[in-house]
């Protein structure tokens, strides 16, 4: 009986106000997804009726596309070198015995903890100097930096599960280190490694706050230039970028959430 | 400790060159791209225009002040307003079957998933003088003008709270599951009633839960960007915009860096003190 387990007042009481939290908590999400099928320039809601209208408008103008693929450039580079540098640093801390273990761990989390804004400026500081803002190379260095801390966490969760027997019975068969990378350790991480790339690469596409002030006067992501036109109007064509984008993001994650409980 | 490379290699441990030049790549990233650049910037607060701590007398400014307090005002009313409407969502995720939790746990990830950019768009839409909201009180004639909501520490508020619920509700709902279902169930059976089960049992093994859900909270408000760099005014800043401010509009670099060195101390020194209230309160629960 599920309902006895958690016994708490009356759940007829309780439900309905939980469902209420829920439905304020998905309806911007909807709304913004109903509003771009919308063909009014008025942000009626509900629309009286329905039109691919602002997808086309979106479709025609070339410099949504450009930001957007500048941000899937980004997001697919910066996918790559976090995950080659967390899962060879998570490989490390877990299969070695190097002093200082514990304090590289924490350190990994500040990532998470220091303020976006903050780091923005930081870096925006040092990169101008270097001739690194507005380019792919300075987003990628950034987001693979607060991207890693992932990686490492997810990755190294992977390996602590992994029984160290393995890769031993391997190395006392005769197995050089590299084939037993190759052919024991990585094939059993690989769940772990692909589902961090797919948080790597939403989180990176999704980051705004660096993104805001690393942005160049031609190279804009498509985050900047969200919030460049958010600030100025709010037009339905947002609407219909905001849906294309969602599209994205939730589509990633939701593959990852159900590919998780299945290997679960 | 004098294990030969052999020995170690039969432990399935790595030798500690290899390792070391594992690490590598991500201390280059963390310390290159993160750290120095943090401390150069928070460094120019103590030496420029001149040495010493001429921006942090700027900082006690009463104006300046007010913002700090304000942040955390906000980051309080934000915390306690995702606590009140996390608890019960959560309880559902945890008490339901199967489905309906499956229903329910998307109705709070799909928000998460959903840029915070985007959904600061959504609220304009709501909040806007001639917004979903306003036309709504008016056509139901409860106003007769439209209320100014957008750009006021409401707005703000709200839009945090939306942001911030899914951090509350995810850390609950998993100390709850927590709970051995017999509890509660022994409980009934000696003759407790369903209100002192929940607080007696219940709420005390998921506090926890609730502890994590608040610290996560309280710092992600705190340095919290964009909700308030697009719902807020000019005379709602919080200090993350007022640091904004610094750089796109004053150029104040060191004033920026000494605002920065307050929020970092603010962010790293809660998440610190409670990580130690938090063990405390697991050795309290489990010995």
């Amino acid at each position: 009986m599920t309902n006895a387990r958690l016994s708490l007042g009356s759940s007829w009481l309780l439900f309905p106000v939980s469902w209420a939290i829920l439905l304020f908590l998905i309806f911007p999400t909807v709304v913004v997804v109903v509003l771009s099928f919308s063909p009014s320039i008025f942000l009626d809601f509900p629309p009286k009726s329905l039109s691919l209208k602002w997808f086309y408008e979106l479709a025609d103008d070339p410099s949504w596309l450009n930001s957007g693929l500048f941000s899937l450039k980004i997001a697919f580079l910066t996918t790559i070198v976090s995950l080659i540098a967390g899962t060879a640093a998570a490989i490390a801390v877990v299969r070695s015995n190097l002093p200082g273990k514990q304090l590289f761990m924490a350190c990994v989390l500040i990532p998470l903890i220091v303020p976006h804004i903050v780091v923005a400026i930081a870096v925006y500081l040092q990169f101008a100097q270097l001739g690194l803002v507005g380019n792919t190379l300075g987003f990628v260095l950034v987001h693979a930096a607060l991207t890693v801390p992932y990686v490492i966490l997810m990755v190294s969760a992977a390996l602590q599960r992994l029984p160290v027997t393995y890769e031993m019975a391997a190395l006392n068969l005769g197995a050089t280190r590299q084939q037993c990378f190759r052919k024991i350790t990585l094939p059993l991480i690989t769940p772990a490694v692909l589902g961090s790339g797919v948080l790597v690469f939403v989180t990176s596409f999704d980051e705004s706050v660096v993104s805001y002030f690393l942005s160049g006067v031609t190279q804009k992501t498509i985050t900047r230039r969200l919030f460049e036109e958010i600030d100025y109007n709010i037009s339905p064509i947002i609407a219909a970028a905001s849906t294309a984008f969602i599209i994205i993001t939730v589509g990633l994650m939701a593959m990852l959430t159900i590919f998780r409980r299945r290997e679960s | 400790m004098s294990l030969t490379e052999l020995e170690r290699g039969m432990r399935g441990e790595l030798p500690k060159r290899l390792s070391l030049l594992m690490i590598m790549p991500t201390a280059a990233l963390l310390i290159g791209v993160i750290t120095l650049p943090t401390l150069l910037l928070l460094a120019t607060s103590f030496t420029s225009p001149e040495l010493g701590f001429k921006n942090y007398y700027k900082v006690n400014d009463p104006l300046y002040i007010l913002v700090l307090f304000r942040t955390m005002i906000i980051a309080g009313a934000t915390t306690f307003l995702a606590v009140c409407l996390g608890y019960p969502v959560a309880v559902l995720i945890a008490r339901s079957g199967k489905i309906v939790a499956a229903v329910a746990i998307a109705c709070v990830l799909v928000p998460l998933w959903t840029p915070v950019l985007i959904r600061s768009y959504a609220w304009i839409i709501f909040f806007q003088p001639n917004g979903l909201v306003n036309r709504y009180l008016i056509e139901s004639q409860l106003i007769s003008k439209p209320l100014r909501i957008l750009y006021t520490d409401a707005a703000v508020v709200i839009a945090l709270t939306h942001v911030m619920l899914p951090y509350m509700v995810l850390p609950i709902a998993n100390s709850l599951k927590a709970i051995s279902p017999d509890l509660p169930k022994a409980a009934q059976n000696l003759g407790a009633g369903a209100w002192s089960i929940f607080w007696r049992i219940t709420l005390p093994l998921s506090l926890p839960g609730i502890f994590a859900g608040c610290l996560m909270v309280f710092v992600l408000t705190l340095g919290a960007y964009v909700t308030p760099a697009l719902l807020g005014g000019p005379s709602t800043l919080m200090i993350s915009t007022l640091i904004g401010q610094q750089i796109t509009i004053l150029l104040d670099w060191p004033f920026a860096g000494a605002l920065s060195l307050v929020l970092v101390v603010l962010s790293l020194g809660i998440t610190a003190v409670f990580r130690r209230l938090l063990k405390l309160e697991r050795v309290v629960a489990y010995d």
